[in-house]
């Protein structure tokens, strides 16, 4: 179990990690959110079989997340009027 | 177990030139497989759009307006781009061509999103039909099957706050001479079953019924329309452009014959839809477009395959996040209407409140303008009513249906919560709504009288 939870741990650090790169607003948000409820929605996930296919979506998904990243980096525009809110908050 | 992580938002600033340069150091494999390293590669310019010369008025772009108008339409999810993209990049052969691989590889990724939006409500992929939108769809089925089935039956059902496509087909079957009811609706926007059966004549050809109303939101009895017809033989037809994705449809058990699916309400691409129609019966429709008979002859023309692609894609996502999409849009809407219910007497919230989609809540803001406070809320992306009429100060076709006063229909607003809204943007969205909303009201002499006690009703009004 233990080689699972390594991996778990650095597909949640990533997935975390290129979320916040998301250009858009709403984008980062969601992912942020989503890779947290979906990591703690799945926390006691224990078969051996269903946790190889979760990685490997979360696999999948950090891939695509960094393409997106890229394609709103070249495309993206602007920030919303309510980041500069957040941004004055810290 | 897992650790909390910070807000991003002090990285805003600085973020473009980083964040660029971070994509730059991504090693891509050139075709002869050697590594190209950063510095070899060109300094890309990331492409930003200028229409200053087209329209003066627009605002600032580090200080775009928060987006709640997801009835009108909503992003593309990245996840559906991420599908789409190869479509658009290497794999442009045309799906109908039968002699070479880029037609089979596009005719296969046709077939898949074929299945994709079959699954999503649980139909046969056979019978789905890709179409340039919700629109194309209504018109397909209503003309098509009113048409197909002319010599026997000349009789169609509709209700009065459908979409205007719908209703804008009826009025043109109406010149063709067919016989159209425009049933009304309960206070609530939901109609009378009772009404709709006693509509039913023998020479009725189909009814259509919208699933969730694109203005207020409300459910109609899909399922109890779907039985009613199926015991008197007509056929149903349902737009369900704002339901597909957001609430479970199954066309078996639902006994829907037709069914109208949008692409870009459900974060999937502009100018896709699809049509479900029914093989068990057979439903048959007059094709309406000419050409060259694809998709089964009902709608001729190149099937568009990135966007078909972005169409299935949406829809499986839609069937994966159904779940935690609605729990979050149901929260998400509690929270903008407790807050402003909170905040303000004499707001009337438009359809039943129970028997909607908690995605679009449509109120009524006594006393204020519903065109100034759009103009107030500059910061939030709103409309009143449909996009489509959303140029004329009209009130509502849907609102003075379900009976609202007109001066209630007037003062209408409608907050569209999706799967990217987040609940900062609702609270900013409440407080601005409320601040304006108050700040309308202490200009208006009718709120004043009314704080006085005076009954308006009561007035009589001289004319000049």
């Amino acid at each position: 179990m233990s080689s699972f939870r390594s991996k778990v741990l650095s597909l949640y650090r990533n997935l975390i990690r290129e979320s916040k790169k998301f250009n858009s607003y709403s984008y980062r948000k969601y992912a942020l959110e989503k890779v947290n409820y979906e990591f703690r929605e799945n926390r006691n996930v224990t078969d051996a079989g269903k946790l190889s296919q979760l990685i490997k979506k979360a696999e999948e998904n950090l891939q695509m997340i960094k393409r997106q990243v890229i394609v709103g980096q070249l495309y993206g525009e602007g920030h919303l009027v309510i980041e500069h809110h957040q941004g004055k908050k810290g | 177990m897992l650790p909390t992580f910070c807000r991003c938002g002090s990285r805003l600033f600085s973020s473009r030139g980083y964040l660029f340069a971070r994509a730059l150091q991504t090693k891509v494999k050139d075709h002869t497989n050697n590594i190209v390293q950063p510095q070899d590669r060109p300094q890309v310019q990331p492409k930003h759009i200028d229409i200053s010369d087209v329209r003066k008025d627009m605002p600032d772009k580090e200080f775009r307006p928060l987006y709640l108008d997801a009835q009108a339409t909503t992003p593309l999810d990245p996840r559906v781009l991420d599908a789409m993209l190869p479509y658009f990049v290497s794999y442009y052969g045309n799906p109908h061509s039968r002699t070479h691989a880029y037609g089979w590889e596009t005719e296969a990724a046709v077939e898949k999103a074929r299945k994709q939006v079959a699954d999503l409500i649980a139909a046969d992929p056979r019978e789905i039909i890709f179409t340039s939108g919700a629109t194309e769809s209504n018109n397909v089925a209503l003309k098509g099957v009113a048409r197909f089935y002319k010599s026997k039956k000349k009789h169609v059902i509709t209700s009065q706050t459908e979409h205007k496509c719908v209703l804008d087909s009826c009025r043109a079957l109406e010149a063709e001479g067919f016989d159209v009811t425009y049933l009304p609706v309960q206070k609530n926007g939901i109609i009378n079953m009772k009404e709709l059966e006693s509509a039913i004549r023998p020479d009725t050809v189909m009814v259509s019924i919208m699933t969730v109303n694109n203005e207020i939101g409300v459910k109609q009895p899909i399922a109890e329309i779907g039985a009613l017809c199926q015991a008197k033989k007509v056929f149903f037809h349902t737009d369900a452009a704002q339901a597909v994705g957001k609430i479970p449809l199954n066309v078996n058990e639902m006994n829907i014959d037709l069914m109208s699916i949008s692409g870009h309400k459900l974060y999937g691409p502009k100018g896709v839809g699809a049509m479900f129609i029914r093989r068990r019966p057979r439903v048959r429709v007059e094709a309406i477009q000419s050409g060259g008979g694809q998709e089964r002859g009902m709608r001729s023309g190149t099937v568009p395959t990135p966007l078909v692609v972005g169409l299935g894609s949406a829809c499986e996502i839609a069937a994966q996040e159904m779940e935690y999409d609605s729990m979050r849009i149901t929260a998400l809407s509690q929270r903008l209407i407790k807050k402003i219910n909170e905040a303000l007497p004499q707001v009337v919230q438009n359809g039943d409140p129970k028997q909607c989609y908690p995605g679009c809540i449509n109120l009524s803001f006594a006393f204020v303008e519903g065109e100034s406070l759009l103009m107030a809320l500059k910061d939030v992306a709103l409309s009143s009513g449909s996009a489509c009429t959303s140029a004329s100060l009209e009130p509502s076709y849907v609102l003075r249906a379900i009976g609202a006063d007109e001066d209630l229909a007037h003062s209408s607003i409608r907050f569209g919560i999706g799967r990217f809204t987040t609940a900062e943007e609702v609270d900013y969205a409440a407080e601005k709504c409320i601040q304006h909303v108050k700040r309308l009201r202490e200009m208006s002499p009718l709120w004043e009288m009314v704080q006085d006690g005076v009954d308006l009703k009561s007035i009589k009004w001289t004319q000049h």
